[in-house]
């Protein structure tokens, strides 16, 4: 059975908005192996981004393209989880002059692959078959990135005083943002109704298990959570996503239909 | 007289990987199949990576190359099964490995379906899990410098003993 549209949506928007996030460094990263590296996560992630808004958009029909979806719906439309639109630094600077923080980038990449090796591992499995094709693919590349970010958590974590004191603090700063994983969405719930997808709630354990893992041997401290429970995927945003919107969005809508 | 399917596999045997252009697209294992439908063929390929951006190119080039040969035919692109390294042909190898690029060791078997009762953690490795080959000198004294190099495919790895860097093909 096919998952909901709103639920391939939420797995394109993720994939999407992080893509852009991540892309951010192209030609900025802190080494050039990172930068490349960084370059690649991005280019997985579109890639991801498109084999799922082309699944959405044909099952939409009435003219819907993966363009469309992309670059004309707004930052309310969005179903993104809101760790993956926050800026590369921690919550207390000001947006536009603030310097990028490899750390939060790589703790963000790391919290976010470890749930979606899990996530695509079940998708393949689900009733969806479309779905399943494009989890099968994205669950390859995803176990790269999180190779590649926990390798770095614990080269950040176990490293020098400096790189382990801004490890701890995006973990701090974005550790709780990842309670959104677990309380089930409309769609999740739908998604999982129908076969197609899993409960996150029952992923728990083992996303534990290898943040657990990875942070013991980085040395980092798991902060404790709090109470809030963001809710990008319904929609309810930070104020960093409009921002990456508009960035991305700008040359589609100021030349609709531009080919090159 | 060969048929039409076997003169569209024999015109296709020209078209290489536009990033390495020394293995045919049938020995990378992203040439899949080749059926007769209506009056034409239908030539199936399928990417390498999601977001690989060489597949715009790769259909492109398999259309263009049967127009001239004067086949009729259309390009689709399927996602399933999913490509995978483990389909490279021996010739594709040893040709990725005469060009410089280590080819890729077999995939990691990973548990079935249904056994996750024991989740696969991911842990911090010093190491590559398997020698890398070096392709100019043949030395196993080798480094990975970064798992992402100049193609979503491969890695960026240094000779310990003839101190070239090359890039290694990696299993996906
Ligand atoms: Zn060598």
């Amino acid at each position: 059975m096919n998952a909901p549209l709103e639920y391939l949506l939420h797995l394109a928007d993720n994939a999407v908005v992080l893509g852009q996030r991540n892309a951010e460094w192209c030609g900025h990263g802190p080494i050039l192996e990172e930068d490349i590296a960084l370059s690649n996560v991005s280019l997985d992630h579109i890639g991801q981004a498109r084999l799922l808004y082309q699944l959405a958009a044909a099952r939409m029909g009435e003219g819907a393209t993966e363009d469309r979806l992309a670059y004309f719906r707004d930052a309310a439309e969005f179903r993104n989880y809101t760790l993956l639109e926050l800026p590369h630094h921690g919550p207390l600077v000001g947006y536009a002059v603030a310097e990028r923080d490899y750390a939060t980038t790589i703790v963000r990449n790391f919290l976010y692959a470890a749930l979606m090796v899990l996530v695509w591992e079940a998708l393949e499995q689900g009733s969806d078959p479309d779905l399943a094709a494009i989890a099968a693919k994205a669950v390859k590349e995803t176990r790269y990135h999180l190779h590649h970010a926990a390798d770095w958590v614990v080269r950040f974590g176990d490293g020098t005083d400096e790189s382990h004191a801004r490890a701890q603090a995006a973990l701090d700063h974005l550790l709780p943002y990842t309670e959104e994983f677990w309380t089930p969405s409309p769609a999740e719930t739908a998604a999982a109704a129908c076969g197609a997808a899993p409960l996150l709630a029952d992923l728990r354990s083992a996303w534990d298990a290898q943040v657990d893992a990875t942070l013991a041997a980085a040395t980092l401290r798991r902060p404790q959570e709090p109470a809030y429970v963001p809710e990008g995927k319904l929609g309810r945003h930070s104020e960093h996503l409009s921002y990456l919107l508009g960035e991305m969005q700008s040359l589609a809508r100021a030349h609709p239909g531009a080919v090159w | 007289m060969a048929s039409l399917v076997e003169q569209a596999w024999a015109a296709l045997e020209s078209v290489t990987d536009p990033e390495i252009p020394v293995v045919s697209l049938r020995e990378l294992g992203i040439l899949r199949s080749i059926e007769a439908a209506g009056e034409g063929l239908e030539v199936v390929i399928t990417p390498t990576y999601s977001g690989c951006p060489a597949m715009g190119q790769i259909e492109d080039d398999v259309a263009a190359c049967l127009a001239r040969a004067g086949i009729p035919a259309r390009v689709l692109t399927r996602l399933a099964p999913a490509w995978t390294t483990d389909w490279m042909s021996p010739t594709a190898r040893a040709k990725l490995h005469a060009y410089g690029i280590a080819p890729p060791h077999p995939v990691a078997p990973r548990a079935p379906a249904g056994a996750q009762a024991v989740p696969q953690v991911v842990h911090f490795m010093r190491t590559a899990p398997a020698p890398v080959a070096c392709p100019r000198c043949g030395s196993s004294h080798t480094r990975e410098t970064s798992r992402f190099g100049s193609t979503a495919c491969k890695a960026l790895y240094q000779c310990l003993d003839c101190r070239e860097p090359f890039d290694y093909f990696k299993p996906y």
